[in-house]
């Protein structure tokens, strides 16, 4: 079965279950864990994998072998973290990460669309798995290092400007966070996307209004985000990041044929997993408390679990 | 005098080069390089005072296959975008090649234009190899030797008037032996090179037994040279750079000795940990140390004898200027 071949709405809501009941099942077997980030952008990772991204099939899940070494002249170096999104063609997308924290999301979406090894996602954080806490280019559907924010969008510009060059048809799709947009870096490589016309990149920001110390909007305000990116320059929808339909249709409707897309897909940060709105705003990293918070996340998981069945 | 030498040398260099861009940051005219955009307009990519977005963008174009050939003051190269260099360029080992104009004390520009830590900031950080010009015939054959590295290259440049001072090309981690003696070592790296040649000439007439090397790699720094001159000297090692004494050509030089047990007295020349300001560059070496002048008084010190070598003794020195006000806003800051 091929990407394109699983667009129906269940599969993609099975799917968006999925990510969020493997992170959950991490989380709570570890007691802490990346979950909210799960829990915002599990509908929009589902649409990306499920139904947007045009990537080469892999003939069967890919292991991810213990970390060999950094990239470097000589010696050992790990493969990329990309091979987990398939070959490489002129035709195909690529996908990005950018928020380098999300990427137990990552790692559990590999897992249930069947690139990442079933089982993998056990090794997440362990000493010498490179399913690390925050993932760099050696991570499971990392191509670039980008646990420093603000830089996978120029990156990914020089990557779409080289690809516009050669006249490849694929897209080069970047996967963001709002927090993101408070670093200067983003408004740089959004201001030169535009200023070289890659229409041919697509930004798909997870807007679940949290950062580290809260709330966006009191710990340094990105609004009216809409317009400032189209201020300058880009093509901006923004719909419900919940609503699978509008995800998975967000890049047809096309103004501009010269401007780089950016979708804003609003979210919750305790979508699909309610016990997170008692947290709020403090999000950024879910610890349990104590054994009790523990069994009432367990309970959860396991009426997730029989939801799946 | 050589003048605008990677002006012209780029744009013939290139014509074999079909994999290289050129990224620049609002310093065409300032950088040398409007001849390889008037040439090659298809491979120039003005990415505007941006230098954060310049260096990620960079990296997404070499992952590409692109080599991207970086153009910007070192300051603005190293500086302010060292998280984005770090992260984009360095730690992938991608190929991209940063040309940092106006090092040191060469640039009136003051504090915010002059690279006085550059070297140390590169060194230490891993993958980069680090070269630095010293003449044009380094200006022309450091090309080659930085395309030639597998992985990202920081090339201290020059521009304007350069002294032709060597005429076989730069090699990777190979010193220039421009002197061999005995009693006092002197290791020079970029346009300090020029002044320790008019001070070993000044001072072989007065007798004395003087090792001059011109070091033109700053990373990696294995070339045997370097040591068995250091191990040579009886009398002292001098290092003379126009940079920051701390994490430079002075510190590579203390490791290798330390490391290799080499017991000779070493001083550091160059910015003694303070930034500059802006002034003429004749001031600025006058004021900094980084003259001839200033060379022999302190060999003169080591040797602990006076050797009564009048100013007006020295060769001259190529006392470089930059050129008259053109089109191509070469004095623009």
């Amino acid at each position: 079965m091929t990407d394109r071949e699983t667009t129906d709405l269940d599969t993609l809501e099975a799917l968006a279950h999925d990510i969020r009941r493997r992170v959950l099942e991490l989380t709570v077997n570890r007691g802490g864990c990346y979950l909210s980030q799960a829990a915002s952008s599990a509908d929009i990772l589902a649409a990306l994998y499920g139904s947007i991204l045009q990537l080469a099939p892999l003939p069967e899940a890919l292991d991810a072998p213990p970390f060999e070494g950094v990239p470097a002249a000589t010696g050992a170096v790990s493969p990329s973290g990309g091979r987990f999104h398939g070959d490489q063609g002129p035709d195909l997308d690529r996908f990005l990460i950018s928020p380098a924290h999300y990427a137990v999301a990552i790692y559990a979406a590999l897992e249930a669309v069947g690139r990442l090894a079933s089982g993998a996602l056990a090794t997440f954080d362990q000493d010498g798995s490179t399913l690390e806490m925050i993932g760099a280019e050696h991570s499971p559907g990392f191509e670039l290092t980008t646990g420093s924010f603000g830089q996978a969008l120029s990156q990914a510009g020089g990557i779409a400007l080289a690809r516009k060059l050669r006249g490849e048809t694929g897209r080069t799709v970047v996967f963001m966070s709002d927090g993101e947009l408070q670093e200067g870096q983003t408004w740089e490589g959004v201001q030169a996307a535009a200023f070289y016309e890659l229409a041919n990149l697509h930004v798909y920001v997870d807007v679940n209004g949290q950062q580290v110390d809260g709330l966006t909007k009191d710990v340094m305000n990105i609004e009216p985000i809409d317009a400032r990116l189209a201020a300058f320059g880009a093509e901006v929808a923004r719909i419900d990041g919940h609503d699978l339909a509008a995800l998975a249709t967000a890049a047809a409707d096309r103004q501009h044929d010269d401007r780089p897309l950016v979708v804003l897909a609003d979210t919750d940060p305790a979508a699909g997993i309610p016990l997170l709105e008692e947290r709020k705003p403090h999000l950024h990293y879910v610890r349990l408390r104590d054994e009790s918070e523990t069994e009432r996340f367990r309970a959860f998981l396991e009426t997730m679990e029989r939801e799946a069945v | 005098m050589p003048n605008r030498v990677h002006a012209t040398n780029l744009v013939a260099w290139a014509k074999d080069h079909p994999e290289v861009v050129v990224l620049s940051g609002d310093l065409t005219g300032s950088t040398e390089i409007a001849e390889f955009k008037a040439a090659y307009p298809e491979r120039f990519f003005s990415l505007g005072m941006a230098e954060q977005n310049m260096l990620s963008w960079a990296g997404g174009m070499a992952r590409e296959g692109y080599t991207p050939f970086l153009h910007t003051f070192a300051v603005f190269l190293v500086r302010r975008p060292y998280d984005q260099l770090s992260m984009s360029v360095a730690y992938p080992n991608l190929p991209v090649r940063l040309f940092g104009f106006l090092p040191g004390i060469t640039t009136p520009g003051g504090v915010t234009h002059q690279a006085i830590e550059d070297v140390s900031l590169m060194r230490g950080m891993p993958n980069m190899t680090v070269l630095e010009v010293g003449d044009a015939t380094d200006v022309e054959s450091v090309l080659d030797v930085a395309q030639a590295v597998d992985g990202p290259v920081y090339v201290r440049m020059l521009r304007g008037e350069i002294p032709r001072l060597f005429d076989q090309p730069m090699q990777l981690d190979t010193a220039r032996v421009l002197s061999v003696g005995r009693d006092v070592c002197i290791l020079s790296s970029g346009i300090s090179t020029e002044e320790a040649m008019r001070a070993t000439a000044a001072l072989v007439a007065k007798g004395v037994s003087v090792s001059l090397l011109h070091v033109s790699t700053l990373k990696p720094f294995t070339d045997r040279r370097i040591l068995e001159a250091a191990g040579r000297a009886t009398k002292g090692v001098i290092t003379f750079e126009n940079h920051t004494i701390n994490g430079g050509l002075g510190t590579a030089v203390a490791e290798v000795m330390a490391e290799n047990g080499v017991g000779a007295p070493l001083t550091r020349l160059g910015l003694r940990d303070v930034y500059a300001h802006g002034a003429s560059r004749p001031y600025l070496q006058d004021e900094y140390g980084l003259t001839a002048s200033a060379l022999v008084r302190e060999v003169e010190g080591i040797l602990g004898d006076h050797l009564d070598i009048d100013p007006d003794d020295l060769l001259p020195g190529s006392n470089t200027e930059l050129p008259a006000i053109d089109d191509t806003q070469l004095e623009a800051l």
